[in-house]
């Protein structure tokens, strides 16, 4: 645990707590911010695979405003005229390639554009699944947009139309094709996204009836959203793992093209509610900062959709918007009642434009009667609302406060969808002041004190008592808020440490004013393991909107218990310092036994000479003896054999030899064996020889 | 008086010692050589041992062991070759010789793996 906390540190921490401890109905979306944009250079910086990312990527920058690489435009722009001039690209690719063309505005060649447009009309007339009409009606609608072509109009648009519709269920998703029969609703936004298109490039007016069917698939669809208790709304596919699905985000962000780009082209009401509108932004900038390219492209892009679905129509003064929504959002929910923060409230689009000029209303905070309705003056340099003067009964704590906006040109009420009363969750923060505190044992029978001091939980004296176990511990103290009134925290503990770091931990009650504990240690004793000795007595007080939540040593206790008798339960055992028992052993010291003790070369070796002086004596004995080889056969072939004879008994002598200075006993044996079997034959016949002779000399 | 003609006894014992193993046949005289050659060198082992201590023992056993062994064998050979024995008459000299041979190979063969 850290040493004391510092206010300020402990109020990042209480806003912490905070963030993590929402109640649902109450939540804060932040529009997209200058992290947003950090955040996109870093998740867009590498290259990309396909037409898709690089659109995704070039779309994301240019909804952000941020600057892209020059390189990456050239390489993008070459990469388009490929796939435009070459007649095996399919028809998604020519779509991306469109696409991206539309933000970087490369150089065409007109040729290339012939075919495409072409090659469109063409799959407009034959397809049969979603996606080829998808791709193809797409692709005209942007050529036409980016004015690559004049005059371009689909030959059947309102087959084209009917062909689309009779993918559509009844429950207002759509089927990838007639033959599938999986439906989904990014299928729904793809679908609408289409027809819109084909409004759009008709060159007389579509069937009022058709249109006025879509416009109910769409609510349609709009009942099969998800919903959250604070107003989100969103879209999933039913089927996790169909075959199309890439999560709701996906989903959501194919809804809202889809009737975004069918707003645009369609006159009269869409009826869609203002909140439904409300939520899909909620939705997306409840998203944070998505992580994946993919997530970010789908976020940013249905926000810019959801921001700019203005259209401009020449021919029809009625126009059928969908509602533009604002977001209300704080740029600091914890205020310090010591610092005197003004509270500040920030209105602006989903992409952090500015509102149109309104008034933001504190009505009244929820279940606190002292906050009284007042308004927020504007504060036109930082585009805040700002909440001067909180009154001077408001004490620190929890809120929940509850804002209305209201436009000062009644007109926006129908452009722009706002919340209609706005939940916030405040927190005022301010130095709780420790008061009246006092440490004391008693005696426990009489009440008596025995030792009683006070205590300065600002300064550094630590307190010193003693106290046996009949005697009882109590602490006292009180805690008043800036306006004077109690204050209960969310922690009051009072933890006692013995010498061995076995520690108890007492939570520290309450009665109105006055916080107290009284520790009884007769009825503790076994609790604390029949420990003495000297106990460390610390003090944990701490709440989310105290700045000065401390945790303090107060002093220390030595504490006299009686014996511990044979059952009592021994103390827990403490975990050990890690390095002292995984950390390295003490050294062993070997002890060798002592060599034999060896005698002196010299003397070693003259006995080796003494040892050779009997073999002299030997040959000598032999020369005296008149030693002859005359029995030696003189014919060839016995004499042979015998020279054989001796030269194998020698070989076997060498074999010891060179079996005593390095081979092992395997492979003396094994020689050995040929030598001994050649020793055996060729001995043999010596000495066969020699006794044929000596009895040849015998007998005659 | 008395310690002269102990002399003179041991004096003439000694010569008629020497004249008769004179007698003996000049082969047996070879192996009396080699065994006293044997039993030499193992003489001069132990001394040394005595000197310097008996610290590879198993060398000490293996040296001594192999000199005594080797005269034990000669003296065997002597018994076999020597015409008077009655009882291994039958035995041809080289075929004594033969296993003087063999088995003085397979007892340095164990005397060497003793040694160490």
């Amino acid at each position: 645990m850290a040493r004391s906390l510092p206010g300020f540190l402990a109020q990042i921490v209480a806003v912490a707590l905070i963030c993590c401890s929402f109640a649902a109905a109450a939540s804060i979306f932040q529009p997209i911010s200058d992290s947003h944009r950090s955040a996109a250079l870093e998740i867009f910086d590498r290259s990309f695979g396909s037409l898709e990312e690089t659109y995704e990527a070039l779309r994301t920058f240019d909804v952000l405003g941020l600057e892209r690489k020059p390189d990456v435009g050239t390489t993008a722009c070459q990469s388009v005229s490929q796939t435009l001039a070459s007649s095996s690209s399919n028809l998604k690719d020519i779509f991306y390639a469109l696409k991206v063309n539309g933000v970087l505005k490369c150089e065409l060649d007109a040729e290339s554009v012939e075919g495409t447009v072409s090659t469109f009309q063409t799959a407009v007339g034959s397809a049969s699944s979603l996606l080829e009409f998808y791709h193809s009606i797409g692709g005209l609608v942007l050529v036409k947009d980016q004015a690559l072509k004049g005059d371009l109009f689909l030959a059947d648009a309102e087959g084209a139309f009917r062909s689309i519709k009779a993918l559509s269920q009844s429950d207002g998703r759509w089927r990838y094709s007639s033959s599938n029969p999986e439906s989904s609703t990014h299928a729904a936004g793809l679908a609408l996204e289409a027809l819109a298109g084909v409004i759009s490039l008709s060159s007389s007016e579509i069937d009022q009836s058709l249109i006025g069917t879509t416009k109910n698939d769409i609510l349609k669809l709009f009942e099969q959203a998800e919903k959250y208790d604070d107003g989100t709304v969103y879209f999933d596919e039913e089927e996790i793992d169909a075959h199309e699905s890439q999560g709701p985000l996906t989903s959501t962000w194919s809804v809202v093209r889809g009737i975004t780009s069918f707003a645009a082209v369609t006159s009269g009401n869409l009826n869609l509610p203002g909140e439904k509108v409300l939520g899909l932004a909620k939705f997306f900038l409840g998203v944070g900062i998505p992580g994946g390219a993919k997530d970010f492209f789908n976020q940013v892009d249905s926000l810019a959709c959801l921001e700019s679905n203005r259209q401009v129509l020449s021919w029809n003064d009625s126009l059928c918007l969908i509602a533009i929504p604002l977001i209300l959002s704080l740029p600091a929910t914890v205020n310090s009642l010591t610092r005197k923060d003004a509270l500040k409230v920030k209105v602006s689009t989903v992409l952090g434009s500015d509102a149109p000029p309104l008034m933001v209303k504190l009505v009244r905070a929820k279940d606190t009667p002292a906050i009284e309705s007042q308004e927020l003056k504007f504060d036109s340099e930082n585009k805040v609302h700002v909440l001067e003067t909180l009154k001077k009964s408001v004490d620190v704590g929890k809120y929940i406060f509850v804002f209305e906006i209201v436009f000062h040109d009644p007109e926006h009420k129908k452009v722009y969808a706002v919340e209609s009363k706005a939940e916030v969750p405040i927190f005022l923060t301010g130095a709780v002041k420790v008061g009246n505190a006092e440490i004391a044992v008693l005696d426990s029978d009489l009440g008596s004190t025995e030792t009683q001091k006070n205590l300065d939980f600002a300064g550094e004296n630590l307190v010193s008592l003693s106290a046996n176990h009949l005697q009882k511990l109590r602490l006292r103290f009180q805690l008043t808020t800036p306006l004077g009134h109690p204050f209960k925290p969310h922690q009051a503990i009072l933890k006692l440490t013995h010498g061995s770091k076995v520690d108890h931990i007492f939570v520290v009650g309450s009665t109105g004013k006055q916080f107290e504990i009284i520790l009884d240690f007769l009825g503790l004793v076994e609790k604390f393991y029949y420990l003495s000795g000297k106990y460390e007595i610390q003090l944990t007080v701490g709440d989310a909107v105290m700045e000065n939540s401390f945790f303090k040593v107060i002093g220390h206790l030595d504490l006299d218990l009686p014996e511990a008798p044979e059952k009592a339960p021994r103390p827990p055992v403490q975990p050990v310092d890690a390095y002292s028992r995984f950390g390295p052993k003490a050294e062993i010291a070997h002890i060798f036994r002592a060599p034999e003790k060896r005698p002196p070369q010299e003397l070693s070796l003259t006995f080796l000479g003494l040892t050779v002086l009997p073999l002299l004596g030997f040959i000598i004995g032999l020369l005296r003896l008149g030693v002859n080889l005359k029995n030696f056969p003189s014919a060839a072939a016995p004499a042979l054999f015998a020279a054989l004879f001796h030269l194998g008994i020698g070989a076997v002598l060498l074999l010891y030899v060179l079996f005593w200075l390095k081979l092992d006993l395997f492979t003396t044996l094994k020689i050995l064996g040929f030598l001994g079997v050649f020793l055996l034959f060729v001995g043999h016949r010596t000495l066969s020889h020699l006794a044929s002779t000596t009895s040849k000399v015998k007998s005659a | 008086m008395g310690r002269s003609s102990t002399v003179k006894e041991t004096q003439a014992l000694f010569q008629s010692l020497r004249s008769a193993y004179a007698a003996t046949p000049n082969n047996l005289k070879i192996i009396d050589v080699y065994v006293g050659f044997a039993v030499l060198t193992a003489v001069i082992q132990v001394v040394y041992m005595a000197v310097v201590g008996s610290f590879p023992f198993n060398s000490f056993l293996s040296g001594v062991l192999s000199c005594i062994g080797t005269a034990v064998l000669a003296v065997c050979l002597r018994i076999q070759v020597n015409k008077d024995n009655k009882e291994f008459k039958d035995v041809a000299p080289e075929r004594a010789f033969a296993d003087f041979i063999l088995c003085n190979l397979v007892l340095h063969l164990v005397i060497m793996n003793f040694m160490g």
